[in-house]
C-alpha cells in the first residue's frame, strides 16, 4: 500500500539530525510535518490533527526534545503520547440500572454495524457477566432489519421483542421495557435503524425514544473506516441524543482507524467497545493505547519509542 | 444547474475572502479538499499545481483562479481520458449479468434494489440472485427488494455456497429470458483472504458459464469512507475485476473524494451515485457535479469564523 507509517516517513529526519546532537527549530517544523501527513492520511479529522500540531510543536521546541540526545526519537514519544492522551483510558464497562433492567440505546449512521453489535453485545453480557438480555426490534425501516435481529437472537437463543413494521419505534421500546420487567430481563438492547445525523425527523425519533425510555447506555456505533465526517457524526449524534459511549466496528480491517481520534476529541466521550468480525463473539474491550499505535502505523513507532 | 450555481457561490466566497492568491488561501482550500477526502496526496499534488499554474499564468487575484481550481480537479478524475458520463455496458440482446462487491455495509443490496427498478423502468426484465447467503436476514432483505421492484430473486438456504446461487441464478435467468441478471454478495473486508478467494470464485463461476460475463462488476463505496477505500478499491480490483464503483451515502455530509484518486491511479469510474435509502435514490455520476459538492458548505462555516 501507499500508506506509510510514521516511522518510516520520520525515517529521513531522524537520520539528517542523529548525531547532530542538537536540533534546529527547522528539523521540528519537518518532522511535524510528517506527523500531519501520516495522522491525515490515518484519517485523523484535520481540525483535530492542527490542534494536536500545535501541541506537539509547543512540546518539541520546549526542552524535552532540544536537549535530547535522540531528538527523533523523543518526537515520536512526545506525539505518542498526546495522541494516547486523547484517546483517554480505557473504559469497557457497561451501566447497571440501580432498578433493573438497565436499557441500552444503540444508534448511528446506515450500515455502521448496530444490529450486529447489538447481538455482540447482548452475548457478551450472557457469558461474560451472566445476565439475562433482550433485544429490541426498534428498527422498521430497513428491509429484514427483524428478519436479521431475530436471526441473531436465535442463534444467541436469546428473546427478541419485536412489532412487525407497522409499529412506531417509541412504541415498540416503551412496550419492550414493559415485556422485559415481566419476564425479568436484567438488560434490555434496543436496536434503531441507521440513519443521517442530518436527518431530523428520524433524530427526532430517537430523542423521543430516548426520552421516553431513558436509557443508561446509549452507544454511537461507529465503522472504523471512516473518514474526515467521522466528527460530524459524532458531534451531531452526541448533541442531539447525548451518547455515553462509542462502539467502533469493523476494527478487524486494514482501515488506519483515525476517525477513533477525531470522535474522541469531539465528543470527549469514551471508545467503549472495538468489533473485531462479524461473528457474535468478536467484540473487544477497546484499547486506546493500542488504537493510538495502530494510528501511527503500528509497532515499528513502538520500537522506535523504546530506544527514545 | 443548482449544484453548479451553489459551488460557483462557494468559490466565490473563498475567493472574495482572500483577494491575493497567497498561501493562506492555498491553505484553505487544501484544508476544503482534505475535509472532503480527496486524499493528501493528491490534495497536495493539486495544490502544488495550482501554485505553479497560478505562477505561470501571473494570476495575482483570486477571482482568476477559481476556474482553474474545478478545471483541475476534473482533471484529476479524468487524467488523460475524454470526459465522459459512464453508462452501464450492458449486452443488447441476451442476458448480462452484473456482480455487486464491496466491504460490509456499504450499500450492496440496496444498490441491487434500486438498479432493479431502473433497469426495470427502462423496460428490462431483471432477475436478482441472492449471494450472501452468510449474513442474517441478508437473503430476505433481498426478497423485499424483489417484492418492492416486482423482480423474482433467485435463492438457496442460509449457509450455502455463494457460487451455487450464482450458478442457479444464471440457469434460472437464462430459461426465464431475462435481460439481466443482478448478483448481491456479502459484505467482506479486503484483508481477509479466504473471502477474498470466494468472491474471485463466484467470479470465475458467472464467467464460465456465459462468455463475457460479469459484463459489469461494481465496487459499492461508501462515501463516509476515508483513505481505506483506496485499498478497498485495489484488493477488489485484483480478486474480481471490478468495471465500476457505486458511490452510496452521498445524501449525508461526506463527500467520497477518495473516488478522484481512485479514478486517478485505477483508471475505475464511478458510474452510479446513492443518495438516499429508496429505489429511486440512484443516479448516474457526474464528474462536475461531483467536485462541485466537494466544497459542501465549508467555505460557508468558515465565513462565519
Ligand atoms: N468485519 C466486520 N464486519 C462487521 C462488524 N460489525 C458489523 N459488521 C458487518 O457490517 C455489516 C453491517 O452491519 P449491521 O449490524 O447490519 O449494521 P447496522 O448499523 O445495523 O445497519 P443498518 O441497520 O442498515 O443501519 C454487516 O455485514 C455486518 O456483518 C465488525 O466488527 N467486523
Ligand atoms: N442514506 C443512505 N443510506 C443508504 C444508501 N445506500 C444504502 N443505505 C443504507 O445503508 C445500510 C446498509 O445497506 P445494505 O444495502 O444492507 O448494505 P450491504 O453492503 O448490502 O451490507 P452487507 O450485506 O451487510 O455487507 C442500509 O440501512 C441501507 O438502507 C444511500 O445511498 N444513502
Ligand atoms: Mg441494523
Ligand atoms: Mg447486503
Amino acid at each position: 500500500m501507499a500508506f506509510e507509517g510514521l516511522a518510516d516517513r520520520l525515517q529521513n529526519t531522524i537520520k539528517k539530525i542523529t548525531g547532530k546532537g542538537k536540533v534546529s527549530e527547522q528539523d521540528v517544523k519537518e518532522m511535524t510535518r510528517e506527523v500531519r501527513l501520516a495522522l491525515l492520511e490515518a484519517d485523523v479529522n484535520f481540525k483535530v490533527v492542527k490542534d494536536l500540531i500545535k501541541r506537539i510543536k509547543e512540546r518539541a521546541i520546549g526542552q524535552e526534545v532540544l536537549e535530547s540526545l535522540t531528538p527523533g526519537q523523543q518526537v515520536i514519544k512526545v506525539v505518542k503520547e498526546e495522541l494516547a492522551e486523547l484517546m483517554g483510558g480505557e473504559q469497557s464497562k457497561i451501566a447497571v440500572a440501580n432498578k433493573p433492567p438497565t436499557v441500552i440505546m444503540m444508534v448511528g449512521l446506515q450500515g455502521a454495524g448496530k444490529t450486529t453489535t447489538t447481538g455482540k453485545l447482548a452475548n457478551l453480557l450472557r457469558k461474560k457477566h451472566n445476565r439475562n438480555p433482550m433485544l429490541v426490534a426498534a428498527d422498521v425501516y430497513r428491509p429484514a432489519a427483524i428478519n436479521q435481529l431475530e436471526t441473531l437472537g436465535s442463534q444467541l437463543d436469546l428473546p427478541v421483542f419485536s412489532l412487525g413494521t407497522e409499529a412506531n419505534p417509541v412504541d415498540i421500546a416503551n412496550q419492550a421495557i414493559e415485556k422485559a420487567k415481566e419476564e425479568h430481563h436484567d438488560y434490555v438492547i434496543i436496536d434503531t435503524a441507521g440513519r443521517l445525523h442530518i436527518d431530523e425527523n428520524l433524530m427526532g425519533e430517537l430523542q423521543e425514544i430516548k426520552q421516553s425510555v431513558n436509557p443508561d447506555e446509549v452507544f454511537l456505533v461507529v465503522d472504523s473506516m471512516t473518514g474526515q465526517d467521522a466528527v460530524n457524526v459524532a458531534e451531531s449524534f452526541d448533541e442531539q441524543l447525548d451518547v455515553t459511549g462509542v462502539v467502533l466496528t469493523k476494527l478487524d480491517g486494514d482501515t488506519r482507524g483515525g476517525a477513533a481520534l477525531s470522535i474522541r476529541a469531539v465528543t470527549g466521550k469514551p471508545i467503549k467497545f472495538a468489533g473485531m468480525g462479524e461473528k457474535l463473539d468478536q467484540l473487544e474491550a477497546f484499547h486506546p493505547e493500542r488504537m493510538a499505535s495502530r494510528i501511527l502505523g503500528m509497532g515499528d513507532v513502538l520500537s522506535l519509542i523504546e530506544k527514545a | 444547474t443548482k449544484t453548479r450555481d451553489n459551488f460557483t457561490s462557494k468559490v466565490n466566497d473563498l475567493v472574495a475572502r482572500y483577494r491575493t492568491v497567497d498561501e493562506e488561501f492555498f491553505e484553505e482550500l487544501e484544508e476544503i479538499l482534505i475535509s472532503a477526502d480527496v486524499g493528501v496526496e493528491t490534495v497536495m499534488e493539486l495544490i502544488e499545481e495550482l501554485e505553479m499554474e497560478v505562477k505561470r499564468r501571473n494570476i495575482k487575484d483570486t477571482e482568476q483562479v477559481k476556474e482553474v481550481i474545478s478545471e483541475k480537479l476534473v482533471e484529476i478524475y479524468y487524467g488523460d481520458d475524454e470526459e465522459s458520463i459512464e453508462e452501464l455496458s450492458l449486452n443488447e440482446d441476451g442476458l448480462s449479468v452484473v456482480l455487486i462487491v464491496g466491504v460490509n455495509g456499504v450499500g450492496k443490496t440496496t444498490t441491487i434494489g434500486k438498479l432493479a427498478y431502473q433497469l426495470k423502468q427502462e423496460g428490462k426484465k431483471v432477475v436478482l440472485a441472492a449471494g450472501d447467503t452468510f449474513r442474517a436476514g441478508a437473503i430476505e432483505q433481498l426478497e423485499v427488494w424483489g417484492e418492492r421492484t416486482g423482480v423474482d430473486v433467485i435463492k438457496h438456504s442460509e449457509g450455502a455456497d455463494p457460487a451455487a446461487v450464482i450458478y442457479d441464478g444464471i440457469q434460472a435467468a437464462k430459461s426465464r429470458g431475462a435481460d439481466v441478471l443482478l448478483c448481491d454478495t456479502a459484505g467482506r473486508l479486503q484483508n481477509k483472504v479466504n473471502l477474498m478467494k470466494e468472491l474471485s470464485k463466484v467470479k470465475n463461476v458467472i464467467s464460465r458459464e456465459i462468455e463475457g460475463a460479469p459484463h459489469e462488476t461494481l465496487l459499492v463505496l461508501d462515501a463516509t469512507t476515508g483513505q481505506n477505500a483506496m485499498a478497498q478499491a485495489k484488493t477488489f480490483k485484483e480478486a474480481t475485476d471490478v468495471s465500476g464503483i457505486v458511490l452510496t451515502k452521498l445524501d449525508g455530509t461526506a463527500r467520497g473524494g477518495i473516488v478522484l484518486a481512485i479514478r486517478n491511479e485505477m483508471g475505475l469510474p464511478v458510474k452510479f451515485v446513492g443518495l438516499g435509502e429508496q429505489m429511486t435514490d440512484l443516479q448516474r455520476f457526474n464528474a462536475h457535479q461531483f467536485v462541485y459538492g466537494l466544497f459542501g458548505d465549508l467555505v460557508d462555516d468558515g465565513v462565519e469564523e
